[in-house]
């Protein structure tokens, strides 16, 4: 493919020394305090601790105590653009994106108009390359409108630079319409994306079907919404030999479902987000809609099951489904507010605090983790190593923050996370061998100490 | 004190037998030829209804009324609800009145308790979606203890559509909390998964309903049918149908109303001298003014009704 997968605006490349971090990166087997020295963008040496010398016009960042990982990347953003500018813009949700120390984003196609079409998709990766802070590839949807009849013109998308398909929000309710986007994969190319959601079994639910929910008396969605739709379409998918990725998934039957076609040969990946792996539904017992989203908050039971998969890799990779609303929209009851959290600027602490800190996941196979997804729709991989483009987070992980403390980089503020506190504060994202974030006094001080 | 009533759960026993203590000397106020008192003489009460109601409506007007408010209705009809005011918009700026309460009905859960957040009044939850209606609950408590003294040990059966029924969930609360045992029986398409929770028994068939002291009977809504909940009101009137041959001597009759006759319940056993539906409208004012009086004027005994 000619077309560059991921676009962001043009910035200079690095020039920057790390010194004594420790770097972690489990697949380039690092574990160890290291300085680390970016020119041009690359990562130009490796080096004992403390015995690099800054070369003359690099910043040089102390960081004795922090950690380096490889940048991390997220198969599954809403960026809301086009149409929807008022939630979030490709500006406002890269530069969360920056903060939460990640280097490659995929933005997902239901926008107003739909990624359905060359001309939208051309529109909107040229926009990206006027506002990315953080390098963003683009789904194309599977139908026109995610209507769920027509197939889109695939192959044109995908020479027109889709990194593959999904109709996300929804799911693909016809069998046979599914098939024959699997069966045109094979010309058009790209992983198939699926939001799995039987709407004759979710029909007008708005949160998990189970105790709260009872109590409550607001209509459950059950948790075989997703799982009879995963074991429906990993068929079609193993009969067609398809690729297929399945997004955020949210409950034990879907990651038996998942493990069991994995096994049977089917081309199957899952996703799962960190609100899903760090609470339940029993944080819907006040009817908070920052804590209404699609696919809904479960059982502690589905909890566990999403953590087991991620640990065993049954689930290769956290994705945040960032899904920016204004505040007017999630205002509303809870039945009627939208659906949807924002999740780039938490999900690394929210994981470190939630699942790292109590013994439930090592750091490192969280860190794989974050740093997969974009690896599943062949993008190349994070990796801390000489002469490798960099793409490199610092971290604090000693510090501590409140959520939403100091506002959001997003538009929007509807993130389940907030008012908690949380480990791990982000001081540098290097993304694509530039800086795209840097925490106030980072870099400045450290220029001064050069000067 | 500045309360609020959103749920059975903000009460505790003790709380409950306070409000239906007041209720009862309210209810002798009922009574009298001249039913004003004049508690809240110059307070202003907001009832906001979003949804069609006679009896809860009615029955609020009169409870406040009856403490000499101001009253002040708002219905979605004709205002400016319907032009697609926000339910924050609409309570901000009926709170520019100041009103000491503001009773709200919606159709989604959890409204009454958004509106808390966003004015200065007491608010009093008079129905949010499927979720609570914690006055009908303590009405029906009043409706049992006027006739039998206390809750305790009785056995309650709740039968009919307790998927949708936001009078069931307050019950089956404010009756265990009441020291009453708690049994929901309807078509299993009709009990909510995972209902236990909520500490009750659940039967998919009246076989048992003999254990019953009280048989609370819920409305039956047309449209269960067309989403295919039930087949046909014919076979649920056959399964679940109240009627005198199924109810035995001694049983009490309840239902939160309206109802279908013929449905749910037989024309026979509503108007039978087992029925308690009639107590249960009467009983909503008093019940209402002591949860006015509760949260507007507090703790200190009953000299105003004096």
């Amino acid at each position: 493919m000619a077309t560059e997968p991921l676009l962001s605006r043009s910035a200079l490349p690095a020039e920057i020394l790390i010194r004594q971090a420790h770097v972690l990166d489990p697949r380039c087997g690092l574990d160890a305090p290291l300085d680390v020295l970016i020119r041009g963008g690359l990562i130009a040496e490796l080096g004992e601790p403390g015995a690099t010398r800054p070369p003359s016009g690099a910043a040089v960042i102390e960081a004795a105590g922090k950690h380096l990982f490889p940048a991390f990347s997220d198969p599954h953003v809403h960026l809301r653009t086009p149409g929807q500018e008022y939630k979030e813009t490709i500006a406002t949700g890269t530069d969360a994106a920056a903060a939460g120390g990640f280097c490659q984003l995929i933005a997902m196609p239901n926008t107003s108009p739909t990624v359905d079409q060359v001309s939208v998709l051309e529109a909107l990766r040229a926009r990206a390359r006027q506002q990315a802070s953080v390098p963003t590839g683009f789904l194309a949807a599977i139908t026109v409108g995610l209507g769920g009849e027509e197939l889109t013109e695939m192959a044109a998308l995908r020479d027109a630079g889709a990194l593959g398909f999904t109709d996300d929000g929804r799911p693909v309710v016809g069998a046979g319409m599914l098939r024959k986007a699997l069966q045109y994969q094979r010309l058009a190319g790209g992983v198939v994306a699926l939001h799995e959601e039987d709407p004759s079994l979710s029909a007008d639910g708005v949160m998990h079907e189970g105790a709260v929910s009872a109590r409550l008396g607001v209509t459950g969605i059950p948790s075989i919404s997703e799982s009879t739709m995963i074991d429906r379409d990993a068929a079609i998918a193993r009969y067609e030999d398809a690729r297929v990725h399945f997004q955020h998934l949210s409950a034990v039957q879907s990651v038996e479902a998942l493990s069991f076609w994995r096994s049977a040969g089917a081309r199957v990946s899952g996703e799962v987000t960190p609100h899903h792996l760090t609470l339940t539904d029993e944080e819907l017992l006040g009817l908070d809609a920052n804590f209404k989203m699609n696919p809904p908050l479960r059982s502690e039971a589905d909890r566990r099951a999403l953590i087991d998969a991620l640990r065993s890799g049954v689930i290769e990779c956290i994705a945040t489904d960032h899904a920016p609303h204004a505040r007017h929209e999630k205002e509303m009851p809870f039945e009627q507010a939208p659906m949807g959290t924002t999740g780039l600027e938490t999900a690394f602490a929210a994981l470190y605090t939630e699942l790292v800190r109590p013994g439930l996941l090592t750091l490192p196979v969280l860190i794989e983790r974050m740093t997969a997804g974009g690896s599943l729709y062949g993008l190349r991989l994070p990796r801390v190593a000489v002469g490798e483009q960099a793409n490199v987070v610092l971290v604090d992980l000693e510090q501590d923050w409140r959520v939403g403390e100091s506002g959001y980089r997003s538009r929007s503020g509807n993130c389940c996370f907030e008012g908690r506190r949380l480990d791990g504060v982000v001081e540098l994202t290097v993304a694509a061998g530039s800086v795209a974030f840097a925490a106030p006094g980072v870099l400045r001080t450290t220029l001064e100490e050069v000067s | 004190m500045r309360g609020h009533l959103l749920s059975i759960d903000d009460l505790d026993r003790a709380g409950i037998e306070r409000i239906l203590d007041r209720a009862r000397s309210f209810a002798e106020v009922a009574g009298r030829e001249i039913k004003k008192v004049p508690a809240l003489k110059g307070r202003t009460v907001v009832n906001l209804f979003y949804e069609a109601s006679t009896r809860t409506s009615s029955s609020f007007e009169l409870a406040a009324k009856r403490l000499s408010a101001d009253v002040v209705s708002v219905r979605s009809v004709g205002s400016s609800v319907e032009k697609g005011e926000s339910l924050k918009d609409t309570v901000q700026t009926l709170s520019a009145y100041d009103p000491a309460a503001i009773v709200i009905r919606a159709p989604f859960a959890g409204a009454a308790q958004q509106v808390a957040g966003w004015t200065d009044a007491c608010v009093i939850n008079a129905g949010d979606g499927k979720h609570e209606h914690p006055t009908q609950a303590l009405l029906d408590v009043f409706t049992l203890r006027q006739r039998l003294g206390s809750l305790d040990g009785l056995e309650i059966w709740i039968v009919g559509d307790v998927l949708h029924s936001r009078v069931a969930r307050s019950n089956i609360l404010a009756f265990r909390r009441m020291g009453a045992n708690v049994t929901v029986c309807g078509p299993p398409t009709l009990i909510p998964r995972q209902i236990e929770a909520l500490g009750c028994e659940h039967r998919t068939t009246l076989d048992r309903l003999q254990e019953a002291d009280v048989v609370y009977v819920l409305r039956m809504q047309h449209e269960r049918m067309r989403e295919s909940y039930v087949p046909s009101l014919r076979e649920y009137a056959q399964r679940y149908q109240i009627n005198l041959e199924r109810l035995r001597e001694g049983q009490l009759l309840m239902h939160p109303g309206p109802v279908n006759r013929g449905v749910e319940c037989s024309g026979a056993a509503i108007d039978c001298a087992a029925s308690l539906i009639g107590q249960q409208v009467k009983s909503g004012v008093a019940v209402r003014m002591a949860v006015l009086y509760e949260l507007l004027v507090g703790a200190p005994a009953l000299q105003a009704v004096a």
